[in-house]
This record gives structure tokens, C-alpha cells and sequence, in this order.
């Protein structure tokens, strides 16, 4: 009986909760279909759709925006991983200390500091343009894509690494044939929350950019403003690509995780 | 562990982490302690003194915020762990998904809901109730940071509560523990690690930021973020003055996780006897 109880009590709780999280989410995406700019439902209108399509500063930013992504999230895999090869093969404890802990620092300062101190440093060495931007945004996602890296180097079967130098393979060969596909998976993990977060980033842009424009800076522009039902039109596009992306690496995953216990079966 | 022997591919990054995070936080030290010429002065230090109450405001904020967030957060998560695999799949799914959305969206949004004539007054004016203050208060920017960083606080409490084995819990009310000795004998300790991530995960950004305020506060809720801003970049533009700034608040932050770090080694060491 009170298990049943609980179970009603929880239930209702973390539909609370959940209403929430998706309220503010709900309500940007009845407005925008509103045919006016305030907030009483005076029928339904695509107005807003087809001003966002012709705001050509939207469009240029979002054209920044990815470029700025592609550029920081590929270097930034490529340094990252390269980090964590190299510094599993370290066998000085200090340095390597020393090292975890400069990677921890861009994770635990605010990021307003990061923001600021890199605009100093920009000024410093008078850079402007997309430069001192992708080179803000490879240091913030640099970390986490040799956090990911790190763990599957650990992971590696010595045997294997050592059968495939017996068969004959040089270091080199070992390395590609059994090595990198085995730490690919945190390579690719990694790349895609350097991507994620460079496209996420506002605070660190922002005082990076200069005058170059990006989303989260437009966006933060038309927010100052208040009520400019364009950005509701905006939101709701983005939240759709985002759930369609994750409905679909998520299905994906339980489809992998049910073939698999299929196997297990049959075995 | 295999051995491999290739030290040289940690230098780009290596070099890297010095010229961009390393150098950039030593200029900031740099900037606090000089005047416009570049002469020595303690002069910025001093005047930032002055922002002790903002600090102090932007403190107590952030903190009312992260302790809402860790008694919203632990049952939900506690709750989520307890679930089947698919459920779980699917629930941390749903808690990820607003985070996915750019966070200014999400504070616009919370900025059209609370408005003087937002969502909510518009239905309080419709049957008839007085419109409310929403908008503009410290009540605002703190529902502002519960919002944007309860995931923050979910998702570390989560992962480390699906690691609580079902038969401790049986166990322990198995040997006369009723609810509440439970919890704080058996899933509070065990929970420690995870709580003290997601404090500094919602402390942290809570603390520093400047949007929320800006957005959600209006000019009654200066924050020390806000501060930072515009000596940076808005009115008041003195770098030397914004780094001691931005000094002040990396020190308090410093401070908070080197007390809380203490927490978790005193706690796991205990654990250990």
C-alpha cells in the first residue's frame, strides 16, 4: 500500500519537475505562432517564420557560427588527442600533475574570466577577426576532448599491443592497427563536445569576437530589445533539430543495445 | 596499460594551455596590479573593495540558488536511479534536452513569462487578479539560475546514485533502519561525491554570470558579473579596474571549491577506515 503510495508521490513529482524544465520551452513555441507581439493569443500566424528567413544579420551569423565550430572543434580534437597519446606515454608523475591540473582550470573558472582574460590577451597581441575567436573557442574544448581521450588509452589491452609488435608490426603500425581504432570512440565523443560546446558558447565569445557575429551574440542583441517574437520563431526551430537529433542517436543506441542482447541470447 | 613513446605529441598542447590559459590569467593578475601606464599600484585592488557588497550579493544569490537546486535535484535524481534501464535512457534524455538549447532562448524565455504583461500576469489580468512584480527582482534571478543549472546538479547526483546497489538499501532496512536512517546512513554518504559536483557546477556559473541578472534582474539586481561587463566592455571601460574585478571573484571562487574539495577527502578518507 505505501509502496504504492511512493511510487503516485514520485511519479507526480517528476512530472513537476519536468513541467518546469519544458514550460518556458512551451510557451516560446505557442508564441510563436502568435499573430501579434504580445503575449495574449490573437491567432495563428507563420509571420514570424517568414521574418526570420529574411533577417539576412540571422543568416550571417549562423553562417559564422558554424564556421567557428567546424575550425575549433577540428583542431581541437586534433591537439587534444595527440595530448592524451602523449601524455599517457609520460612516466614523469609530476609533470603529469601538473598537467591534469592546468586541463581542470578552464572546467572550474567562470567563464567570464575566461572570457575577459583572453580579450586582454587578444589586446595584448591587437588581434582581431575569426582568429583570436576559434582560438578562444579550441582552449575551452581542448580539455574535454583529451578528458575523453585519456580513459581508452588506459583501457587497452596490453597483449593485443604486444602481439601485434611480435607479429611484426613497428611501433607505428601497432599504434595505427590497434591503438587508434580502440581510443576512436573517445576521439569521436570528444570532437562532438567541442562541437557542442563551441556552438553553445556565448560568455567567452563574447568578449572574444570583436566585431565578428555570431548566434549567441545576435541572439543576445535581440534579447536586450525584449519582445521581438522573431526569437520565438527562432527558438522553436532550434529545439526541433536538437530533439530530432537526439531521437535519433537515441534510438539508435537502444536499437545497438537490443541487437546486442539479441547475441547475448543466441549464444 | 600498454607503453608507448610518444611524449612529443603533448607538446602543441602543452604550448597551447601556456600561451592561451595560462599567460591570458597571468595578464589578468598583471592588469590588477598596474595604472593605465603600466606602473606598479595597488590602487585597483583597493578600489574594488569598494564591490565587496556586490560580490557579497551576487554570493548569497548564487547560494539560495544551488541549495534550491541540490533539494530539487536529489529526490528526482534519487528517483530517476531507481528506474529500468530504458526509463533511465530516456529521463536523462529529457533532463539534457533544454540544456541543449541556446541559454539565452531559455532566459528569454523565462523573461516573456515573468514580463509585466508576460504569460503569467496576462492570465492573472484575464480572471480578474491584480497583475504581480515578477520580473525585476532577486526572486527572478535566482528562478533564473535554478532554471539554467538544475541539469548541472541532476545529472552528477544521477550517475553517482545508479551506483547504489539495490541490496544495500534492502539491507539496511533489513537491519531496522526505517526512511530517514537510511537515507542519512547509507545514500547520503554514498551520494557525497556527486553532490559536491553538482555544488560547484551550479555555484560556480551562478555566481559569475552576468545574463541572467542582466536579463531577468533588471537594475535592482546588480551582480558582480554584471560589473565585470561593463568594465570590460560597456560603460565604465577600465581593463585594470575590470582585472581586479574578475581577480576578486576567481579568489572567492578558489576559496569555496578548496573548501568543498576538503569535504570530499576528509569524507572518502573516512570511508576508507
Amino acid at each position: 500500500m505505501t509502496q504504492k503510495k511512493n511510487k503516485v508521490l514520485s511519479g507526480v513529482y517528476v512530472a513537476l519537475l519536468m513541467l518546469f524544465l519544458y514550460l518556458p520551452i512551451l510557451v516560446l513555441i505557442v508564441f510563436s505562432f502568435n499573430s501579434s507581439k504580445g503575449y495574449s493569443w490573437t491567432g495563428f500566424s507563420l509571420k514570424w517564420y517568414i521574418d526570420l528567413f529574411s533577417n539576412e544579420l540571422i543568416l550571417n551569423s549562423l553562417k559564422n557560427t558554424l564556421i567557428v565550430a567546424l575550425f575549433a572543434s577540428v583542431f581541437a580534437t586534433l591537439i587534444g588527442a595527440l595530448a592524451a597519446i602523449g601524455v599517457f606515454s609520460m612516466q614523469n608523475k609530476f609533470a603529469k600533475n601538473a598537467i591534469q591540473n592546468v586541463t581542470n582550470l578552464p572546467l572550474l573558472m567562470p567563464e567570464i574570466v575566461m572570457g575577459i582574460s583572453m580579450m586582454l590577451l587578444f589586446a595584448f597581441l591587437n588581434m582581431s577577426g575569426f582568429v583570436p575567436l576559434i582560438i578562444a573557442h579550441i582552449s575551452f574544448c581542448v580539455p574535454s576532448v583529451f578528458l575523453s581521450v585519456l580513459p581508452k588509452l588506459r583501457q587497452i589491452n596490453k597483449n593485443m599491443y604486444e602481439a601485434a609488435l611480435d607479429l611484426g608490426c613497428n611501433p607505428f603500425q601497432a599504434f595505427y592497427k590497434v591503438v587508434l581504432p580502440e581510443i576512436m570512440p573517445g576521439v569521436i565523443t570528444g570532437f562532438l563536445m567541442a562541437i557542442t560546446y563551441s556552438l553553445d558558447d556565448f560568455v567567452v565569445s563574447y568578449f572574444t569576437a570583436g566585431n565578428v557575429q555570431t548566434l549567441s551574440i545576435t541572439i543576445y542583441s535581440m534579447v536586450k530589445k525584449r519582445v521581438s517574437p522573431e526569437i520565438n520563431a527562432l527558438s522553436t526551430i532550434m529545439f526541433v533539430i536538437v530533439l530530432l537529433v537526439l531521437l535519433v542517436t537515441n534510438i539508435r543506441s537502444i536499437q545497438k543495445e537490443n541487437a546486442k542482447q539479441k547475441k547475448m541470447m543466441k549464444l | 596499460m600498454i607503453k608507448l613513446n610518444a611524449k612529443w605529441a603533448s607538446y602543441p598542447y602543452i604550448i597551447w594551455m601556456i600561451l592561451f590559459t595560462i599567460l591570458p590569467l597571468l595578464l589578468v593578475v598583471y592588469f590588477a596590479f598596474t595604472d593605465g601606464n603600466g606602473a606598479f599600484t595597488l590602487d585597483n585592488v583597493k578600489q574594488s573593495a569598494l564591490y565587496i557588497p556586490t560580490l557579497a550579493n551576487s554570493v548569497y544569490l548564487a547560494a539560495i540558488a544551488t541549495v534550491i537546486c541540490l533539494v530539487l535535484a536529489y529526490p528526482f535524481a534519487f528517483i530517476m536511479s531507481r528506474l529500468t534501464f530504458s526509463k533511465q535512457k530516456m529521463m536523462s534524455m529529457l533532463v539534457m534536452l533544454p540544456m541543449w538549447m541556446n541559454f539565452l532562448l531559455r532566459t528569454y524565455a523565462w523573461q516573456a513569462i515573468l514580463e509585466d504583461n508576460g504569460v503569467i500576469n496576462t492570465m492573472l489580468t484575464a480572471i480578474g487578479l491584480p497583475a504581480a512584480k515578477l520580473i525585476n527582482t532577486s526572486g527572478a534571478v535566482v528562478l533564473g539560475m535554478v532554471y539554467n543549472y538544475i541539469p548541472f546538479m541532476i545529472l552528477p547526483l544521477y550517475s553517482i546514485m545508479t551506483k547504489i546497489d539495490k541490496s544495500v538499501l534492502e539491507a539496511s532496512s533489513d537491519l531496522g533502519a526505517g526512511f530517514f536512517a537510511t537515507f542519512r546512513r547509507v545514500v547520503l554518504p554514498l551520494s557525497l561525491p556527486g553532490i559536491i559536483s553538482g555544488v560547484t557546477m551550479v555555484f560556480v556559473p551562478a555566481v559569475s554570470t552576468f545574463v541572467i541578472s542582466g536579463m531577468l534582474g533588471g537594475s535592482g539586481n546588480y551582480l558582480i558579473g554584471d560589473l565585470i561587463e561593463v568594465q570590460f566592455l560597456g560603460n565604465s571601460y577600465d581593463l585594470n579596474a575590470g582585472s581586479a574585478t574578475s581577480l576578486m571573484l576567481m579568489v572567492v571562487v578558489l576559496i569555496t571549491m578548496a573548501i568543498f574539495n576538503r569535504f570530499e577527502t576528509e569524507d572518502s578518507e573516512e570511508a576508507l577506515v
